[in-house]
Parts: structure tokens; sequence; C-alpha cells
């Protein structure tokens, strides 16, 4: 028996030792320390170089300006990226999940107008989901778009809107039937965020940091071709999205050397002296295992998706051991750490670093979906348990409570 | 490195799965546990007609030629059903002992037999505590006239009571050594333990001026090496078996199962219970997968490989049996469900090859810590 094909993972190894030499030559480096409008100017330049060089979109369709490759070159694309810090933030979203949602459910005129500039870094995205009151519970979203003419006029708020600070586009679900079921009165629409009435006001998270925002829309005109999808089907079009989400997240390789992985905070046991520790020693190994688990896991389920079985559901499993795992390096870093972990020289680095990877953790069980959802998502779509009663599902929107906020009185 | 199993893989775990599921369901598994035995001799003369219990012996000694990546997979199906069978002693330990040693004639005469299944073949390292002493232990090998003799006494051995060839680690003058040992030898006392897993066979041997034939290695130590990581690779793929079928019979239950008007299946504290024991089988079948590629490949990279494949999935394996017990409920905790069979496999198979600490404490030395 035959057992080795080593084609599903490196289809061509030329293929990626190509990827590897274009790298060490045009990856720019670290960006921090620039003020932010440079570091966009940069990232944007490179997001261009990467697009010239035939390396932007590398399983999107040719049609559409992508590269028609497999999920093998665009895995030997990402373990070759990994390897470096490279300044694809600001695409993330749109590159991630609002790109191949268009490329799923746009129009041609769509995917001709949007997808060429996004893969060229000249547009940013974002995503406009969840409000204060529709978390988790994203179709109890309340922003409305009414159908005036030949445009829709869209009134609301969004929040923790990653990007949004320099987003040229987004993609907005809105309700636009409140006299149907929740999930059934929604449309999705590629709204122009420099449109008139299109506020953007940073959000602080708890690192201190501004990557997401709260938006508002005030009478915002959006033109009817800029449905993206079905009239009524944005359920369908956000699932669309959040499938390409949880894979864009779960399957994200972090750059090798964050301070929360096994390989920084072994060092960091050498460093202090405590590597002969057996406790250390005993964690570090379940730390190692736990990681080297997960990582194995991406692989198979990239080698099987190369193979035509697709992630479906499992990105869930990826995305909720990736939060997971977090929290287990953060209890080592203090075993290994211990106050150097809460109090540090001002010019030690690493400290900062520790720091930020211990407050940004917590975003990673909520962003995206939170463990919770993660969790009845495998439960109920992968082991086919059932759904928890749900009392509002075919109950007519506008007489539903939703989020923290009291029904309306109309019942 | 390749995580995906082809056709001829899946093939072969499907009829595997399809001859454990005819002849050796849960009502068969637990008929043989109490007598001798303690297997289904026609489970497992049926297992050796399939070919599986020579997979990784090379043909021209009588095997399948094939490797550890077809082994793991009836490793797996052994473990999902619970199959009382010496397959992790003589298909793995005994075989992969005289293949990592350097003893041609006893290769030739005894893997064709342990191939066939017509010989059940065991390894006897471990002395009172149960993790494996390279240099022999306490059990000593003399010679007078040319002839050895083996003294001292070896537990637990896996199939240890029945098992017609033992393969013993003893201490020389001159080192370790390996020794093959007739199970039916003058001197040797063979003693049934109590097992806290009552499909796993496990004895105490006692050799007392045992006869026994020294078997070529140039180095016997790191042929236990060898012998121990392919024996994880192995236990490892059992223990995930296990938590496959684990969680379906949970899963089916859960399902089936109203209390206070719904299925217990929908309340979260299950779902997610349930959905977290999946999460850790979608590792585990990685790292097995993962492990079984490099037993097969790369030699270099096994040690790491086999120790993590042990360090993940025993803990994970014993989780996933728990909560196979816990959800069950009352019924889980009843002798005739066969939720209590799958804890005391999986508490004993993540003790069997050393505690979960010394694998951790393996991984760390093997990563340089």
């Amino acid at each position: 028996m035959t057992v080795v094909d080593e084609t599903q993972e490196t289809p061509t190894p030329e293929y990626r030792r190509a990827v590897r030499a274009w790298l060490a030559a045009h990856a720019p480096g670290s960006l921090a320390g620039l003020p932010a409008d440079e570091q966009l100017r940069r990232s944007r330049e490179f997001q261009a170089a990467l697009y010239d060089a035939g390396y932007a979109g590398i399983t999107w369709p040719e049609s559409v300006g992508g590269q028609g490759l497999g999920q093998a070159e665009q895995q030997a694309f990402s373990d070759e990226a990994a390897e470096h810090e490279l300044p694809l933030y600001p695409f993330m979203i749109g590159m991630g999940m609002c790109g191949p949602t268009v490329v799923d459910l746009g129009t041609d005129a769509q995917r001709d107008r949007y997808l060429r500039p996004l893969l060229r870094g000249e547009e940013i995205w974002c995503q406009l989901f969840s409000e204060p009151g529709a978390g988790s519970d994203v179709a109890s979203l309340q922003s409305r778009a009414v159908l005036d003419g030949d445009r829709w006029i869209l009134n609301g708020q969004k929040v923790w809107t990653t990007n949004a600070q320099f987003a040229d586009f987004g993609a907005v679900l809105a309700r636009t039937d409140p006299d149907r079921p929740k999930h059934a009165g929604l449309t999705m629409f590629i709204v122009d965020m420099h449109a008139p009435g299109v506020t953007v006001r940073p959000l602080k998270d708890m690192t201190g940091r501004s990557p997401f925002n709260e938006v508002y829309f005030d009478d915002v005109e959006i033109p009817v071709e800029n449905v993206l999808g079905e009239i009524g089907g944005g359920w369908h079009a956000a699932v669309t999205m959040l499938g390409h989400e949880r894979v864009s997240i779960g399957s994200a390789r972090r750059p090798r050397r964050s301070p929360l992985e096994f390989t920084s905070l072994a060092e960091r046991a050498r460093a202090a002296g405590v590597d002969t520790d057996p406790v250390v020693r005993d964690r570090l190994a379940e730390l190692y295992a736990h990681e080297r688990a997960l990582a194995l896991l991406n692989s198979r389920i990239r080698q099987e998706t190369a193979a035509g079985r697709p992630p479906g559901a499992r990105g869930s499993v990826l995305k909720l051991a990736g939060a997971l795992q977090l929290r287990r390096a953060i209890e080592v870093a203090g075993l290994v750490s211990g106050a150097d972990a809460i109090a540090w020289d001002p010019s030690d680095t690493s400290g900062d670093e520790l720091a930020l990877a211990i407050n940004a953790a917590p975003s990673s069980s909520i962003a995206g979906g939170t463990n919770e959802v993660q969790r009845n998502i495998i439960g109920e779509r992968i082991l086919g348990l059932p759904k928890e009663p749900q009392v509002d599902r075919d109950v007519p929107f506008r007489e539903l409570a939703v989020g923290t906020q009291r029904r309306e009185g109309t019942r | 490195m390749t995580l995906v199993p082809d056709s001829e893989v899946e093939e072969l775990r499907a009829a595997v799965r399809r001859f454990l599921g005819d002849k050796a369901p849960s009502e068969r598994v637990r008929a043989v546990l109490d007598g001798d035995p303690g297997h289904d001799p026609a489970v497992w003369s049926g297992l050796a007609a399939q070919g599986v219990l020579g997979l990784v012996v090379p043909e021209e000694l009588g095997g399948g030629g094939a490797g550890h990546v077809e082994r793991a997979v009836v490793a797996e199906e052994l473990g999902r059903a619970l199959t009382p069978a010496p397959f992790l002693a003589s298909a793995v330990l005994a075989t992969d002992a005289l293949l990592a040693l350097d003893d041609e004639p006893a290769r030739a005469e005894f893997l064709p037999r342990l191939a066939t299944g017509e010989l059940v073949g065991t390894v006897a390292v471990a002395e009172c505590g149960g993790e494996w002493d390279r240099t022999g232990g306490r059990t000593t090998a003399t010679a007078a006239d040319g002839r050895w003799e083996l003294t001292g006494v070896k537990t637990p051995v896996l199939a240890g009571d029945t098992a017609g060839l033992v393969l013993v680690l003893a201490r020389t003058a001159d080192g370790p050594g390996w020794f093959a040992v007739d199970g039916a030898a003058p001197g040797l006392t063979r003693e049934r333990l109590s097992t806290l897993d009552p499909t796993r066979r496990l004895a105490a041997l006692r050799f007392d001026a045992t006869p026994a034939r020294h078997l070529a290695s140039a180095d016997p130590a790191a042929a236990l090496g060898t012998v121990a990581d392919l024996a994880a690779v192995a236990l490892a793929a059992e223990q995930t078996g296990l938590m496959q079928r684990a969680l379906e019979l949970t899963v089916e239950y859960a399902t089936l199962r109203v209390q206070f008007g719904r299925p217990i299946g929908s309340y979260q504290a299950v779902k997610h219970g349930c959905a977290d024991v999946y999460s850790a089988w979608e590792h585990a079948v990685s790292v097995v997968r993962h492990a079984a590629w490099a037993a097969d490949h790369d030699r270099a990279e096994l040690p790491v490989a086999a120790a993590l494949a042990q360090t993940y999935t025993g803990p994970a394996a014993f989780t996933a049996a728990t909560a196979m017990v816990q959800y069950h409920g009352g019924v889980g905790y009843t002798w005739e469900h066969d939720a209590h069979l799958f804890y005391k496999r999986a508490k004993s198979a993540e003790q069997l090859l050393g505690s979960p600490a010394g694998h951790r404490a393996r991984l760390a030395e093997r990563l340089g810590l």
C-alpha cells in the first residue's frame, strides 16, 4: 500500500520556493513605531506588490483577478508568510471575509467593480454586522434600510467594527422587513463608507488600542445595485460570510514568534532560569502538545480541503481551540515569568509584548463568534445535537425583545 | 507529511470495522472477559485471516509489508470496539521488538508465526511500578556453557499469562540484553493480575533460572526506545478510536434522552461538553496520524511525535470516557451499560506505557528543554 502523497501538501515545491524568495526580497519588515497613516500607506504598497507578484487572491478565480490556484498553494503561501511580520492587517476583513462573499454571491458587475481594487490594496473593506443589542444573536439587529425609488435609505448603529476607521467599503447587514421573523427580514448591502451620513467613531478596546469602531448611519443612501445576494436573503449572505470568517480566523497563521507560543515561553523559562523546574517543564510540555495538536489539525484540514473535503463547521473547532490555547499559554506565562509578567523595566520591550498579548487574548474568545457560539455550532452542525428551543424563530421581528432592551409595545 | 489516509487505508478501516461489528459486538466482548484466554480466539484468528496482525512485517517474513499508518488504523478500530485481544502485545510490542533487534534467525523463526496469529508474543520490560527501565532492571541474565538463564520478576506484562513468546529485557554483565523465553519454559511462573480494565489482560512473570535465548542486538537500549515509541503510537491510535465511539454513543443518547421536556443534548451544558470532546478527538486524530506517518517516513521526528501522541491522547481519551459516563447519568454508572468499559479502558490506557506526567517529561526532554 502506498500512503505517502506529498503532493497533497506541497504540490509545487517550486511554488513554495518562489514565495519564500519573493518574501525574503519584498517583505517590508516591522512597521511598528511609524505613524498610522504611514503604516497604512506602506501596507497598501505591499498589498499592491503582492498582487503584482501574483500572491493576492491565490484561491480566487482568475476571472475576478485572483490566481485560480488551490488550497495547497494558499497553504504554502501562508506557511511562508508566517515567517514574516507582514503588514496585511488592514486587508484582513476584505481578503478573508467580504471578498470571498462577493465572489460567492456578487453580481458580475459587483465582482468587476470591487474585487480587483480590493486585491490591489486600493480599497479597504469592513464588515458591519454587530450592534449594541445584537452580538452573538446577529439576526436580532435593528439597523433599518427602506427602499425609496432606486435607492435604499439606511439608518442605525453598528459597533465593534474592525478597520472601519480606514475602510472604503463595508458589507452591512440591515433589516428590510420587520414584519417577517428576524432571520427572514434581513438584506446585505455594499455601503460606501465615505457616503454622507456615515460616521465612524473609534472605540478603545481593553488593550488601550482602537482597532474597532462604532459606526452610525444617518439616512445613508445605497444604490439598489449594491444589494449583495438577494433582498431578504441577508441571513444567507451573513452565514456565507461568517463561514469565510471562521476559516479565516481559525486558519490564520500567527507570526511564529508570538510571546504566547511555546518557543517564546520556553525561551523565557530559560532566561529566567526556571527551565529545570519540573512543574514548569510539565506545563510547557503540555502547552507544546496542545499547540502542536492544533497546528497538525490545521494542516490536516487544509490537506483535506485540498483533497476536496471542505472544512465546513470544523472551522469552529480551530477557532475555539485557538482561543483556549491562549488561555493555557497565559497561565504558563505567569508560571514562567512570575512577577516579571506584571512589572518590568520600561526598556524591556518583551515585557510590553507579553502584556499586550495577555490583554488582547479575550478578544479571541469573543470576536467572530464567542467560544459558546462555536461550541453550539460544533454540537449542532457537526454532532447533530438538537437546538435549544427557539422562541423567536417564527415571530415577526417587530414583536420581539432584543438585546437588553424591552420589547416594543406592539403586542 | 500526509495526514489524510488514502482510499486503501480507508478500505482497510471499513473491513476491520465490519468484521468487529459482526464478530465482536459489545455482548461478545462482555462474554469473553472472565474466561480464558480473556479474548475470543475466533476474533483473533479472524483478524489474522484479514492480514492485520503482520501489517508492519515484511512480506518475505509472511507479513503485509505495509506500515504504521495501516497498523494505527487497525488499532483505532480495535479501540473503538474495546476488543479484548493481544494485539498490542503481539502485533505491536513483540513484532516491533523483533524488527528493532538484529537477530535474523529469531526474526525468521518468530515473525511469520506472529503474523498469522498462531503464536502470541509479548514484551516484558517493566518491573513493579510500570515505567520502562532501559537497563533491564533487576532481572538478571547469566550464561553458563553458552546457555542463558533469567532470574527476576517482570510486571505488568501485557497478555503475559497466555503469550507463547516472551521477549525480555534483562541485565547482563555487559549491560542490558534482549532474550526470548518460551511461554511454557521451566522456571517461568505466570500470574494473572487483577486489572482496572477488564478488557486488557496483564500478568506478573517470575523467572527462576528460566532458560532463555539471547537475541542479537547492536544497541538493546535504543531498540527498547524504538519499541516504546512505536507502542505509544499504536496505543494512541487505540485511544482515538475509543474517544470516537464514546462520543458517538454519548451524542446518540443525548439526542434520545428527554429531561424537563427536552432532549438533554439541547442543553448547552451537555452540548458544550460534547463539543469539547469532539474538538479533542479531532486534535487527537491529527496527532496520531502525524505520529504514524513519522513512524513510517521520518524516524528522526518519531521520538517527539510519539511522546506528543501519548501526552495528548491519554488524558483526552479519559476525558471523553468520563463525559460518556457523566452524560449518561445514572444509566452510565450502571454495570449493564458499556460506559464503564470505556472509562476503565481509557484510564488503564492512560497509564499503560507510563504516566501522563512521565510522557510530558519525556516530551520536554525531547524538545530540548
